[in-house]
C-alpha cells in the first residue's frame, strides 16, 4: 500500500531543533562519553590511559557488593515505586470526596513536593537518630528492636520510609487531576447502577486512571533509581554493610569519591541498560493494559 | 562622608592596582566554617606580606569535592596552581604522573631553602616518595586522640587508661557508673590505619606501598583480629558504643555523656571544647602492652598541598614562596593555635612551648607529643591506591562485625580479598 506523502515545510525541524540540541549535548553526548570510558583503565588526571575491552564489566559484575547492590535497588526501586502510588492513591481518593475544607487537605497533602531529596533525607537521620530521633524512640518504646544504624532491614526501611514519603506528594497530584479528569456523568451514572464504591472503584475509576498510573509508575521507578540517591547520601551513606547502598549510589562512591573512572562508567553503563530495559518492558508489556 | 566615600574608593583602587600588577596565584582547599576564615586570614597575610603574588583562597567544598573539582579542572587544562588533597587520595593524585611538581623541587629550584627535616617525625614523609622526596606539602595535619570526660571517670573512680589492658579494667566500672566506656569515629583511620602505625606493624606489602603500586595488603593479621575480637566481646558487654560509620554520631555519644571516652581527631578539640557541657581532657591513643613494639607515633590525618603541573614559571615562583610562608614558625604556631591541627615545623613546636601555649591549654600538645613519640619502620605512613574504597570496604565490613552478619575472621578476608582487588585495579590502571 502506497501512503499518500505531502510536501514537507522545513519549519517543523526548526523549532524541534533546540530540544534536539539540548538532548545530545546532555545526553546522548556524555551517555556516549560513558560508553567509550568504561573500555578504559585511565587515571583520573587522564595521564595514561589504555583500552582493556571489558575487563572493567568484568570486575564490576564479578564483585559481590554489585550484586547485593543490584538485588537492593531492585527491591527497593519497586517497594518504593507500589506503596507511593497505593498510598497517594488512597489519599487522592479520599481529598477528592471532601467537601469541606477541600483545599487546605489537598494543599497540606501537595506540601511535601517542595522538599528536595537530601532535605529529606536530613529530616529523616533526625527523626532516626539514636540518641535524639522521636520515631527511633517511638519504635523501640513499642518493644521493637529497632536499630537502622547496625540492622541491615531496619536501614532498608528507613530509606524507603523516607522515599515513599517524599514521593506520595508528587503522585497525590497527578492522581487527583486525574481523578478530576473523570467526567461527572460516567460517575454519576455508576453511582445509580451500584451501591458498593469500593466495586465502583475498581471498576469505574481505576480503569479510568489507568494512564496516569501507568505514568507514575514510570516516573516513580526512575525515581527510586536516581534521585534516591540525595536521600542515601544524607541519611545511611549505604550501611551498614552496604545493605541501603543503590546501584547510583555505588557509582557516585567509585567515581567521584574513589576516582575510579572505568570501573564507575561501567557501573552506570550497566544501569543505563537496567533501565533502558525495564521501560521497553514497560511500554511493550504493561501499556497494552492501558487505555486512554 | 564624602572623605569616607573617597577613601574606600582609594582602597578599592589601591587594591585593584596591586591584583594587576602582581601575579596571581590560586588555592583550591576543602576547609570551610571556622577552618575556612584561618585559611582566609593566612591568604591576607600572605598577600599582605609581599606585592609580587597575590593569592586567591577559594572553597570548593569537602575534600572529595575539592579532589574532583580539581580533577575535572586538570582535564580540562584549566587547573589552579594549589590544591588540597586529603590523605586517602594522596595515591591517586601522587601516581598520575605529571600531574603534580614536587613541593621539595619546586622550593628548591626557586631558591627557597628546604630541609625535609625541619619537619617534624611523624609528618616528614607521609606526602613522600620512596627516597623520601617530598612531594606534597603537609596542611592540616591531625592524628587520633582519646578524649576523656573527667566527670565520668572521677564518678567510677578510675584513671584514664594508657592500654587497652587497662581500659579492660576500667570499663565494667565505667559500666556500673551509667556509662559505655567507649566510643569512637573512624574505625579504618583509627582502628586499622593507626593501629598499626602505633604497633609498628607494616600495613602493605612494598614498603607499605611508597615502594610500588604492585601491592597488598596485610590488614589480615593476628594482632588486628584480635583487637576487633575485644572490640566485639566490649560491645556486646555494653563497654563500647558503637553508633555506625558516622563520625558525628560516635562524638554525639561522648557528647551527651553516653560514652565516657571518646577517640577522634586532635582536630576536633576546638569544636569539643565550644560543644561540651562538661570538663573533658585528652590522653594518647591506647595500644596493647605487649603487641608489635608498642608505643610507637601514630600516623598524621587530613591533608596536604599540592602544586599541579602545567603553570608558568613565574607562578611556580609564587606558589614556592607561599609554601615558604606557609611553613615559617609563626604562620604554623597561628594555624595551630587556631585550629588544634598540630604544628608540621620543629621550629612551629618550639615557638608554641617558648610563648607558653601549652601552659595555659595543656591539652593541645598531646597531638604533637604523640606524632613526635619514637618512631618506627612502619610509622611514616602509607602510600595505597584506591584507598578511598578500600575505606568504604573497612567501613562496611565493621558494621558487619558490630551486628554480627560476619564473624571477625570472614570480615578479614573479605577486607583482604576486596582491598587487593582494588588494589590490582589501580595497579593495573596506574603502571602504564
Amino acid at each position: 500500500m502506497k501512503r499518500v506523502q505531502f510536501g514537507h515545510s522545513p519549519v517543523p525541524y526548526f523549532f524541534v531543533a533546540p530540544q534536539i540540541l539540548i538532548i545530545a549535548i546532555f545526553f546522548l553526548w556524555p551517555a556516549a562519553q560513558a560508553v567509550y570510558q568504561s573500555f578504559l583503565l585511565e587515571d583520573a588526571f587522564g595521564m595514561s590511559s589504555q583500552f582493556v575491552w571489558f575487563r572493567n564489566f568484568e570486575d564490576v559484575l564479578s564483585s559481590s557488593s554489585w550484586l547485593k547492590s543490584a538485588i537492593f535497588t531492585a527491591v527497593f526501586s519497586f517497594l518504593v515505586a507500589f506503596i507511593s502510588i497505593a498510598i497517594s492513591l488512597f489519599l487522592a481518593v479520599r481529598a477528592d470526596e471532601v467537601i469541606r475544607g477541600a483545599k487546605s487537605y489537598k494543599t497540606l497533602l501537595m506540601w511535601g513536593y517542595a522538599v528536595a531529596p537530601p532535605v529529606a533525607g536530613l529530616l529523616g537521620n533526625m527523626l532516626f537518630n539514636p540518641l535524639m530521633g522521636d520515631l527511633y524512640k517511638l519504635f523501640n518504646s513499642f518493644g521493637f528492636e529497632f536499630n537502622h544504624i547496625q540492622n541491615a532491614n531496619d536501614a532498608a526501611f528507613v530509606v524507603t520510609l523516607i522515599a515513599v514519603w517524599k514521593q506520595v506528594s508528587v503522585n497525590f497530584i497527578f492522581f487527583l487531576s486525574g481523578l478530576q479528569g473523570i467526567p461527572k456523568s460516567v460517575t454519576e451514572a455508576a453511582t445509580l447502577d451500584c451501591k458498593s464504591a469500593e466495586r465502583r472503584f475498581w471498576t469505574i475509576t481505576f480503569p479510568l486512571l489507568a494512564p496516569t498510573t501507568f505514568f507514575l509508575m514510570v516516573i516513580n521507578l526512575t525515581y527510586a533509581f536516581f534521585e534516591t540517591f540525595g536521600i542515601i547520601d544524607v541519611s545511611t551513606k549505604g550501611s551498614p554493610g552496604g545493605a541501603t547502598a543503590t546501584l547510583v549510589y555505588k557509582v557516585y562512591v567509585d567515581g567521584f569519591l574513589g576516582a575510579d573512572m572505568g570501573g564507575s562508567s561501567a557501573q552506570s553503563v550497566l544501569l543505563m541498560i537496567m533501565v533502558s530495559v525495564l521501560t521497553v518492558f514497560q511500554f511493550r508489556f504493561i501499556e497494552r493494559k492501558v487505555h486512554y | 562622608m564624602f572623605r569616607k566615600t573617597l577613601m574606600a574608593a582609594a582602597a578599592v583602587f589601591a587594591l585593584g592596582g596591586t591584583a594587576n600588577a602582581a601575579t596571581e596565584i590560586t588555592w583550591w582547599h576543602a576547609m570551610d566554617g571556622a577552618l575556612g576564615d584561618v585559611v582566609n586570614q593566612i591568604t591576607a597575610d600572605f598577600n599582605a606580606s609581599q606585592d609580587e603574588y597575590h593569592l586567591v583562597a577559594v572553597n570548593k567544598g569537602g575534600y572529595e569535592d575539592t579532589m574532583t573539582a580539581g580533577i575535572a579542572a586538570f582535564r580540562a587544562k584549566n587547573q589552579p596552581n594549589i590544591i588540597q588533597i586529603f590523605d586517602a587520595g594522596a595515591a591517586t593524585i601522587i601516581n598520575a604522573k605529571g600531574a603534580v611538581k614536587p613541593v621539595q623541587d619546586l622550593m628548591e629550584s626557586n631558591g627557597v631553602k628546604f630541609d625535609i627535616n625541619d619537619y617534624i617525625p611523624g609528618v616528614r614523609y607521609f606526602y613522600a616518595d620512596s627516597d623520601g622526596k617530598m612531594i606534597g606539602m603537609p596542611f592540616n595535619s591531625s592524628t587520633p586522640l582519646l578524649y576523656f570526660n573527667k566527670d565520668a571517670l572521677a564518678k567510677a573512680g578510675v584513671d584514664v587508661p594508657k592500654t587497652w589492658q587497662e581500659f579492660e579494667e576500667i570499663a565494667p566500672k565505667l559500666k556500673e557508673a551509667g556509662f559505655e566506656g567507649l566510643a569512637e569515629s573512624h574505625s579504618p583511620w583509627i582502628f586499622f590505619e593507626n593501629f598499626m602505625s602505633r604497633h609498628n606493624l607494616q600495613m602493605a606489602t612494598a614498603n607499605n606501598g611508597y615502594d610500588s603500586t604492585d601491592v597488598e595488603l596485610l590488614y589480615n593479621n593476628d594482632a588486628l583480629k584480635d583487637h576487633w575480637k575485644h572490640v566485639k566481646e566490649w560491645k556486646d558487654a555494653g563497654y563500647f558504643g558503637y553508633y555506625g560509620r558516622a563520625w558525628g554520631a560516635n562524638q554525639d555519644a561522648f557528647l551527651q555523656q553516653k560514652a565516657a571516652m571518646w577517640l577522634g581527631s586532635s582536630g576536633s578539640f576546638g569544636g569539643l571544647k565550644k560543644s561540651a557541657q562538661f570538663e573533658f581532657g585528652t590522653s594518647t591513643l591506647p595500644y596493647w602492652e605487649g603487641v608489635g613494639d608498642a608505643p610507637k607515633s601514630t600516623f598524621i590525618g587530613g591533608a596536604s598541598l599540592f602544586a599541579f603541573s602545567g603553570h608558568s614559571a613565574e607562578e611556580d615562583a609564587g606558589v614556592a614562596k607561599f609554601f615558604e610562608f606557609l611553613t615559617k614558625p609563626e604562620t604554623q604556631f597561628y594555624w595551630h593555635k587556631e585550629t588544634g591541627y598540630v604544628p608540621i615545623t620543629t621550629a612551629a613546636y618550639e615557638l608554641a612551648k617558648k610563648e607558653g601555649y601549652y601552659n595555659e591549654s595543656p591539652d593541645a600538645e598531646v597531638g604533637i607529643q604523640q606524632l613526635s613519640e619514637e618512631g618506627g619502620e612502619w610509622t611514616k605512613g602509607y602510600r595505597l591506591g584506591f584507598y578511598v574504597q578500600i575505606r568504604e570496604v573497612i567501613y562496611r565490613e565493621v558494621d558487619k562485625m558490630m551486628n554480627g552478619e560476619a564473624t571477625i575472621d570472614q570480615a578479614f578476608a573479605t577486607i583482604e580479598e576486596e582491598g587487593n582487588a582494588l588494589l590490582k585495579r589501580f595497579h593495573d590502571t596506574y603502571s602504564n
